[in-house]
């Protein structure tokens, strides 16, 4: 018979060249089977195909400085009205004076928002009180009063404007929408059938249709001295809308919470609120989370819509600058492009901050 | 441009039932609301080349911008103190009806519909435009009659649509429609050939050969086949404002037929030494009372040509040669050269 000796290890191999390394990696990930194969393939004579052009277009062969569209070749994109636009895409027609005013806003905004998201920053609790306090803070600066310059909202616009319409609404419509949510399942029959109205209701009405209704119709039916402000009815109807949709958002996570749960919370003597705020909510609105970030995202895009009741947000400015006399013509993919890219960022930070907290979220169950 | 959806239709429609009932008492002095509120406001369009739009600064500008500085100016004494309103075509009557705007100055076409239905008074015309096609040379048409089968680029929900159709059907000939939203997507269409012609007003089309990269390659037809004059408006009952409104536009037009222009306005209302015409005193107050005729002060016509010039000077800054739109007076022009312009007399 023929044995192998045992006491002896053999040497370690090193993994086959077509398992590790770039090779490896190729084969597994874009080679792994012939289908896979002319997928890559035909991925990459697209990519090929597009992206060397774009960037040519978007960069290369681009004109980045001029008075007018005149300066532009029209061969790469036109870029020469971004230093004398880029104000009134960020700040509308806020006077330049004040342009301080919404900065300072902004930048008290990143530990605002980082003392509500994250956990166990430095200073967290004087930050959560912080956090409740920026929205007024905000309101103060922007608007003004007390010291400050008045400025009316008809003077907000470009990218300020669908920060203040989409971060308000968010802000407002989980509560509201978690309030609903509940309602919708309240055995009190008053203020289920009122939450199952507004949801129905709302949800089965266009985010556009509420605007004119908030704009035209609410004018008329007011008397003439009683004038609403359009800024704020704008907020008040993207927030309305927002939360008949996060109610059902929050209805989906709720329904998933095991009845028993709730019965033992009310056997250890928990009262309603106690049990919803306890027990229910922090893992109805866990599993919720994709569904509320994704309506988080929505509302934010819907923003854009102000243009259509004269508002003037990001895309309103765009349109501006294409019609614009001097840039006629010259602009009217790169205006649509700078917004995309601006909305693509802030719409993908919110996108990957739910990644993490879900992560997060997990990593804490298990 | 001229837009006039249905559902915008139905809100004004709706808008002119109700609100007779509810503001008539509250617009009895609009003057009077202007001067307490030390402010005029004007609704102006959402962005239109030359009509209304914003330079770099992030002021408004433009030929119906123009418009409502002059009346700021007639009135108020300060061309800056203009709130401006920018209306789409569906808010714009609604807005003027419920007094969120006291004059609209947004390219709208007068009609008969507009004037009296929805409760509106038109003051007068500040652009006789009207809507023509425009095709690419290669094509080798000279007239809109030969356009059987033409595809038609065309920006929907507009009159410009109504006035499509009308126009094929009353010459018996066929078109395929390639409806389109917005102006610079229409543009945009025609450029990559997705339909022979392109419809749209006639100052709109001169506008957008103009930023084409070979203009000459394209001709805008000869036919104009709806009429599409322009002009400000005010709400129904009060009659003093709606003069206001008319004699501030009038006064542009008469400035430019007496050759009164922003330069020479101040020299020539001098009540010593100045113009020596006796319908240039009565218009800039230094003879006569036609400013207190309209309860406004003897110098309002002077301060509104002082403020943006006559109406020749305003066309030649937004629209006219010199400027990107590159357009001609045409129709636009005085009576005295060749056009329609027109105003009645200063007496």
């Amino acid at each position: 018979m023929f044995f192998r000796d045992q006491s002896e290890m053999l040497p370690a191999r090193a993994a086959p060249i077509t398992e590790v390394g770039i090779v490896g990696w190729l084969r597994i990930n874009l080679f792994s089977s012939y289908p896979n194969s002319a997928l890559t393939l035909v991925s990459l004579t697209l990519l090929l195909l597009v992206v060397p052009p774009f960037i040519d277009w978007v960069l290369i062969k681009a004109q980045f400085s001029g008075d007018t569209g005149e300066a532009c070749s029209g061969i790469g994109a036109c870029w020469a009205w971004v230093d004398q636009r880029l104000g009134q895409f960020f700040y509308g027609f806020y006077p330049a004076e004040a342009h301080w005013r919404v900065n300072v806003t902004a930048v008290l905004l990143v530990p605002a928002i980082l003392y509500v998201l994250v956990d166990n920053l430095p200073g967290a609790k004087f930050g959560r009180w912080f956090s409740y306090v920026y929205p007024l803070l905000a309101a103060y600066l922007l608007v003004g009063g007390f010291g400050l310059e008045v400025i009316s909202s008809d003077k907000f616009g470009g990218f300020m404007l669908n920060m203040i319409v989409g971060l308000t609404g968010i802000v407002l419509s989980l509560p509201i929408g978690v309030l609903l949510a509940l309602g919708r399942q309240s055995r009190l029959p008053v203020i289920r059938l009122f939450s199952i109205a507004f949801i129905e209701a709302v949800r089965g009405v266009p985010l556009i249709t509420l605007l004119f209704v908030a704009i035209v119709l609410l004018q008329l039916f007011l008397p003439p001295e009683v004038s609403l402000d359009q800024l704020l009815r704008v907020i008040i109807m993207v927030t309305l809308f927002a939360s008949a949709y996060m109610a059902e958002v929050v209805r989906g996570g709720l329904q998933a919470i095991p009845k028993g749960q709730i019965e033992g919370a009310q056997a250890v003597g928990l009262g309603y609120w106690q049990t919803m705020r306890l027990i229910v909510l922090p893992q109805a609105l866990r599993i919720s989370i994709p569904g509320i970030v994704n309506t988080f995202i929505g509302l934010f895009k819907d923003t854009t819509l102000v243009i259509i009741i004269g508002l003037f947000d990001l895309l309103g400015h765009a349109r501006l600058l294409q019609t614009n006399p001097d840039w006629i013509g010259d602009v009217d993919h790169e205006a649509y492009l700078f917004s995309a890219a601006v909305f693509f960022l802030v719409c993908f930070l919110m996108s990957r901050y739910s990644v993490s907290l879900e992560k997060q979220l997990s990593k804490d169950r298990h | 441009m001229i837009a006039l959806t249905r559902p915008g239709l139905s809100c004004a429609v709706f808008a002119a039932f109700v609100l007779p009932a509810m503001v008539g008492t509250a617009q009895a002095a609009t003057l009077d609301d202007i001067r307490a509120a030390d402010e005029l406001k004007c609704g102006i369009n959402t962005g239109l080349a030359g009509f209304a739009n914003t330079d770099d600064a992030g002021n408004w500008v433009g030929f119906d911008v123009d418009y409502c500085k002059a009346l700021a100016a007639a009135v108020l004494g300060d061309s800056g103190k203009v709130q401006y309103v920018s209306l789409t075509g569906k808010n714009r009557f609604p807005a003027l009806q419920a007094g969120e705007i006291e004059v609209l100055a947004r390219n709208t076409t007068w009609t008969l519909s507009r004037d009296v239905d929805l409760g509106l008074t038109f003051v007068g015309v500040n652009y006789y435009d009207g809507q023509g096609f425009i095709g690419p040379k290669s094509l080798g048409i000279s007239s809109a009659g030969e356009l059987d089968g033409a595809s038609v680029c065309i920006q929907t929900g507009t009159t410009t649509e109504l006035n499509l159709a009308d126009f094929f059907r009353t010459n018996n000939i066929t078109y395929e429609p390639v409806p389109i939203e917005t102006n610079s997507e229409a543009r945009a269409a025609y450029e990559a050939e997705r339909c022979d012609v392109y419809t749209s007003d006639a100052s709109g089309l001169a506008a957008t050969r103009a930023t084409f990269d070979n203009p000459n390659d394209h001709v805008i037809l000869p036919e104009i086949i709806s009429k599409e004059p322009l002009g400000p408006l005010v709400r129904h009952g009060d009659d003093q404002w709606a003069d206001i409104a008319r004699w501030v536009l009038n006064a542009l037009i008469s400035a430019e037929e007496l050759g009164v222009t922003q330069a020479n306005v101040e020299a020539l209302a001098q009540t010593d030494g100045g113009s020596d015409n006796p319908e240039i005193q009565r218009m800039l107050g230094s003879a006569g009372s036609m400013g207190k005729m309209l309860g406004l002060d003897a110098d309002w016509a002077a301060r509104a040509i002082k403020a943006v010039g006559n109406y020749g000077e305003i066309f030649a800054r937004h629209l006219g040669p010199d400027t990107r739109l590159g357009l001609e007076r045409g129709l636009n022009a005085l009576y005295t050269d060749g056009g329609i312009l027109y105003s009645p007399p200063f007496r």
